[in-house]
């Protein structure tokens, strides 16, 4: 017996001890402390696959849908996975040269895997079934947007690829994802993108997936977006981009009660169908180069001169004012005289009252009417400005209106700070700014707000904030600004009156060439001088006269005087709008084909005659 | 004599049932590892956990076996046992089929056999008869020699093969002889010698050699107490290397790259090569003035060995498969290379370490059932563990492999017989050896040798020879009253 060395026995027990200690302490290393470990196994074992939500369909006002979705499919790239393919194969199935495949292979990234985006339906299919012959490509499912009818594209916008920007300041989004990028995609691209899913994904050490992990307890389903029922009326919206086709210009038609936009036309426009998907970048830099800048909403960004539309405003201080009366006659001998100071005016009996100023467009009454107000009591030139300015104000001119289209301009009033730094402060007075009397001078306004002083007239006093969409997911909009009534600090009564030249201007005054049989209509013509060429059409009206439905302005750039076009443009869509008839075809067809847009060959503009 | 009352009779209980939750355990992991929903029925026998049951079912079979036989017969057989199997390692280099590029598995009767497997318990067996002999002593190196004759042999069989693996198992017989007298010394030189390896493979030659010379050489003044040369010395050494560093260095790289430099390369130069050159400088002048001093043997014997090994196992290394550096390189922290070698090792402790304190719970396991660690079933089984049951499932797994092993010493002290004591011995060394390898592995403190952990991996052979190295030593411990009597 080898007794003497029995306590070695010891000795190796405390060696089988130590490494089984050891042997803990690691994994009490690895299983407890080390976090990293168990993110890794996370990030090892799954793989986010996402799933796009399907946009909100966007309809009008009558449940006609103006943009739904399509499915399209992009040819996605893993790269963990590629193998050798054939390329050859590759490259003659969708259609791309050796050259092609070699950049979009160099241009690849883990972040943004899209190889060719939305393959045609057709080459999908042959895709489809030899996709096993190229290891790490897949088909992505994603929607594009489609439009029915190539209409209303500026007020809808488009839906574009998501910019490096946006993904660093908002999560949510990807590469690769889509946004609303303008319009209404934009302003309610919260409710209509509805919400990505995520699926996780096991997959094995190839990055294989091989099934849903947990049974897809973790897993968010897509969201559809909210469908969305725009103010909009389709048939309007269609017809009046049809009478402005080949001219420069904008429809906008509001309806009063409720400042709910029928129609928002901003010519020339574009096809938004070409706006979506692959096309989009190649197609957006090929309208941005065109010379009459189809990309611009002229509706919302254009600003122009009120001009003689501007005289109801003043009409209306005056008599707020207590300036003048309807009953206050002003003399007219061709113009505005005082001293050195003299304004045209076209030959007219005199002198008139309120009423027949209006229906006459007389430049002298209203300046008479301006000067009357701004000089009024023994307050300085300036607060008596202030008032004045006041009044214009609320009728929403001079700043952006509050709507749910925010690509706008403000137009201007001018400030006494303005005229101050213009002609020095006490070197300005009545006189020297006589011109905002006719809507002239360095006042501005859009289209949009124009279309809404004109509701508001309508309105006898107060207007809705005009905006494009009143239905969410089938509940009205609850945005509270679109169901405020704001109002004007200014008599009905004397709404009235202004009315009552308005209803004589359509009736037997500058826009008689418009006049309707059986509605009574409402209307101001203008003209807002243009420096660069020939003035621009305007005119605003609102029918019927009581209980009006519509109120529409309409500038037709470089068209002359207001009656030329913008009277038959307005007259139309409200006929078309209340009667759903249209009695004049002659009218109609002088209209739409009337070409103002600069002929490439020719600089020659084919002007029809309506008077 | 006793009557013998039945074969279940005296037998262990402890080792037994810590053997049969073992291969309980064992299985459900396999299992898990191997979990395939089409085929969920534990006896599909075109699934592992459903072959892995039949080879369950045989080894228990081979353990009644070993507990009816003789216990005697053990001793008896021990030899012819150790020539059948060299035979068998001889015959599998032949007629082996290869799987993997090794010639590991011979086909007998329609089962695969791994000899290697074999070889650890017949080597076993063989060195207990040896050592029990009663006329012997192990007393110096010479007495040790037929043992170390009795174990080479296989380890050169198998290394032809080639099974690492397997091959170094054969180094836990070292317990087995120092517990029967072997001197410490060689523990320690072991030991030495595995952190010299370790040195070898992560140092560069050159480097080691000249550190080796001159702590050979440092050592050796030390102990001659020759404090003042020492420090001497020292400072001589360190500042003409300096000087030879910076202002030299050109000079004395000619000199040594024309003279040192046939024999060795030498890249650049550095303060230990310069330390080694003028300690053996000083050394050459020793010996010249003062004639040879008699225990200069002492340390230069060493010095010449540990040189030795250092070219032998930078040669070893760099004739290695490519697989096996990478998977050495890696371990050693030399190499990155996430999706190549080192993959499996990461897998390995990204699955352990998700487990948690609790781990994920039975069949849950997502790196497992992802199939992300290779040869889970396998080599890898201590994943599925550490993954689906956690910390305390990996310390009870453990702690029944240290209990076994603590109740198979203490059984084995208890022996009258000096044959069952170095049996049992040897038995707790291999299965201590390859619990070691294995779990160190999968927790990235071992390098990636596929040996299978006892009782746990699945396949037929190693389940078998694992089960027939403990029943035979329960059947000996059982026989031990009869012992003697
Ligand atoms: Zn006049």
């Amino acid at each position: 017996m080898n007794n003497k060395f029995a306590e070695r026995k010891y000795v190796i027990q405390a060696i089988f001890i130590a490494i089984g200690v050891l042997f803990l302490f690691r994994l009490f290393y690895l299983q407890i402390i080390d976090e990293d470990l168990k993110i890794a196994a996370m990030n090892n074992t799954t793989r986010p696959i996402t799933e796009y939500a399907k946009r909100g369909v966007i309809y009008d006002r009558k449940g006609n849908p103006l943009v739904f979705n399509q499915v399209a499919y992009d040819l996605n790239v893993d790269l963990k996975e590629i193998k050798n393919i054939d390329t050859t194969e590759l490259c003659s199935l969708i259609a791309i040269s050796k050259e092609q495949f070699i950049d979009k292979m160099r241009k690849l990234s883990y972040a943004d895997p899209s190889f060719q985006k939305q393959i045609s339906p057709e080459t999908y299919a042959a895709l489809q079934e030899k996709l096993y012959k190229f290891p790490g490509f897949y088909l992505q499912k994603r929607t594009i947007r489609k439009y029915p009818k190539p209409i209303a594209a500026h007020v809808l916008g488009y839906v574009g690829e998501v910019s490096d920007n946006l993904i660093k300041k908002n999560p949510y989004y990807k590469s690769g994802d889509y946004i609303g990028t303008l319009g209404i995609e934009k302003y309610y691209e919260n409710d209509l993108r509805g919400q990505k899913g995520v699926k996780k994904m096991l997959v094995n050490r190839f990055n294989r997936i091989i099934g849903s992990y947990k049974e897809g307890v973790y897993d968010t389903a897509a969201v559809d977006g909210l469908p969305l029922m725009t103010t909009l009326d389709a048939e309007l919206q269609e017809y009046g981009e049809k009478l402005m086709q080949n001219k420069k210009g904008s429809i906008v038609a509001i309806e009063p009660s409720t400042g709910e936009i029928l129609v928002l036309v901003s010519s020339p426009t574009y096809d938004p169908n070409l706006l979506v998907g692959r096309k989009l970048s190649e197609t957006y830099t090929a309208l941005s180069l065109d010379e009459n800048k189809p990309l611009i909403n002229r509706a919302t960004l254009g600003q122009y001169p009120p001009g003689s539309t501007f005289k109801l405003i003043n009409g209306l201080i005056g008599l707020q004012e207590g300036a003048i009366t309807p009953e206050t006659r002003f003399g007219c001998n061709r113009g505005y005289t005082v001293g050195n100071f003299h304004m045209g005016c076209h030959a007219h009996f005199s002198p008139l009252d309120l009423r027949e100023a209006v229906q006459h467009s007389c430049n002298a009454y209203f300046a008479a009417t301006f000067r009357a107000s701004i000089d009024k009591g023994s307050e300085s030139t300036e607060t008596r400005f202030n008032k004045w300015r006041d009044y214009v104000v609320s009728f929403g001119l001079g700043s952006r209106l509050p709507s749910d289209y925010l690509n706008q301009e403000t137009g201007y009033v001018p400030t006494v700070k303005y005229y101050d730094k213009y002609h020095g402060k006490g070197y300005w007075k009545s006189l020297t700014i006589v011109s905002l009397a006719i809507g002239q001078g360095e006042m501005s306004v859009t289209p949009l707000q124009l279309a809404n002083m004109t509701a508001a007239i309508a309105n006898r006093g107060y207007y809705v904030t005009p905006h494009l969409v009143k239905m969410v997911n089938d509940k009205p909009i609850d945005n509270p600004e679109f169901h405020r009534v704001r109002k004007i600090p200014i008599d009905s009564a004397n709404f009235e009156v202004i009315i009552d030249g308005m209803y004589n201007v359509v009736e037997s005054g500058t826009a008689a060439g418009g006049k309707l049989k059986n509605i009574p209509f409402c209307g101001k013509t203008g003209t807002a001088q243009n420096p660069h060429g020939d003035d621009h059409s305007i005119f605003i009206a609102f029918a019927p006269k009581d209980h009006p439905k519509i109120a529409i302005a309409v500038i037709v750039e470089n068209a002359g005087f207001g009656a030329t076009y913008a009277v038959p443009v307005a007259s139309l869509l409200i006929e078309k709008y209340l009667t759903d008839t249209i009695t004049r075809p002659q009218m109609e067809e002088k209209l739409i084909n009337a070409n103002l847009l600069k002929s490439k060959n020719t600089g020659e503009k084919t002007a029809g005659n309506f008077q | 004599m006793r009557k013998q009352q039945g074969i279940f009779n005296n037998i262990d209980w402890v080792i037994v049932g810590i053997y049969l939750v073992m291969v309980l355990l064992g299985w459900m992991n396999i299992y898990s590892a191997a979990y395939n929903p089409d085929h969920a029925s534990i006896f599909d026998f075109s699934q592992r956990y459903g072959k892995q049951m039949l080879w369950i079912g045989i080894a228990f079979l081979i353990a009644i076996l070993a507990l009816i036989i003789e216990g005697d017969f053990f001793s008896g057989i021990a030899y012819i046992f150790y020539g059948i199997t060299i035979l068998l390692l001889l015959a599998v280099l032949v007629l082996g089929k290869k799987v993997n590029g090794a010639r590991a598995w011979i086909d007998i009767g329609g089962f695969s056999l791994q000899p290697a497997e074999f070889a650890k318990f017949a080597t076993c067996l063989a060195i207990s008869k040896y050592l029990s002999a009663v006329e012997f002593k192990i007393k110096d190196i010479k007495s040790v020699a037929p043992i170390g004759a009795l174990i080479l042999l296989p380890v050169v069989l198998i290394m032809l093969q080639p099974d690492v693996g397997s091959d170094l198992v054969f180094a836990s017989f070292v317990f087995v002889l120092y517990r029967e007298g072997l001197p410490g010394g060689f523990l320690l030189y072991g030991f030495l010698a595995a952190v010299l390896f370790v040195f070898t493979l992560i140092i560069d030659k050159v480097d080691l050699i000249c550190a080796l010379m001159s702590l050979c050489f440092l050592s050796y003044l030390i102990l001659k107490k020759d404090i003042d040369t020492t420090i001497y010395f020292t400072l001589l050494t360190i500042v003409s290397s300096v000087i030879c560093l910076y202002f030299l260095n050109h000079t004395i790289t000619i000199f040594l790259s024309n003279t040192i430099g046939k024999y060795i390369t030498i890249d650049s130069p550095d303060i230990l090569v310069y330390l080694a050159f003028f300690s053996m400088l000083y050394m050459m002048i020793n010996v010249l003035i003062n004639r040879i001093p008699k225990d200069t043997w002492l340390f230069l014997a060493p010095l010449a060995i540990a040189i030795v090994m250092v070219f032998s196992v930078n040669y070893a290394f760099s004739h290695m498969q490519q697989h096996q550096q990478d998977r050495i390189n890696i371990l050693l922290g030399k190499k990155s290379d996430p999706k190549g070698t080192e993959f499996n090792i990461i897998q390995s402790k990204i699955a352990i370490g998700s487990g948690g304190v609790f781990g994920k719970g039975y069949l849950e396991g997502t790196q497992t059932r992802a199939k992300f660690v290779p040869e889970q079933s396998t080599d890898f089984i201590f994943c599925t563990v550490g993954e689906e049951w956690g910390f305390v499932g990996s310390l009870i797994v453990i702690a029944l492999f240290l209990v076994l092993l603590i109740r198979i010493i203490h059984v084995a002290e208890r022996q009258r017989s000096v044959f069952t004591r170095v049996y049992g011995y040897g038995v707790a060394s291999i299965l201590f050896f390859h619990l070691a390898i294995n779990v160190g592995m999968a927790i990235g403190l071992a390098p990636v040798i596929g040996i299978p952990l006892p009782f746990f991996s699945y396949g037929g052979s190693s389940l078998w020879s694992f089960t027939i190295l403990l029943f035979v030593f329960v059947k000996l411990d059982a026989y031990r009253f009869q012992v003697l009597r």
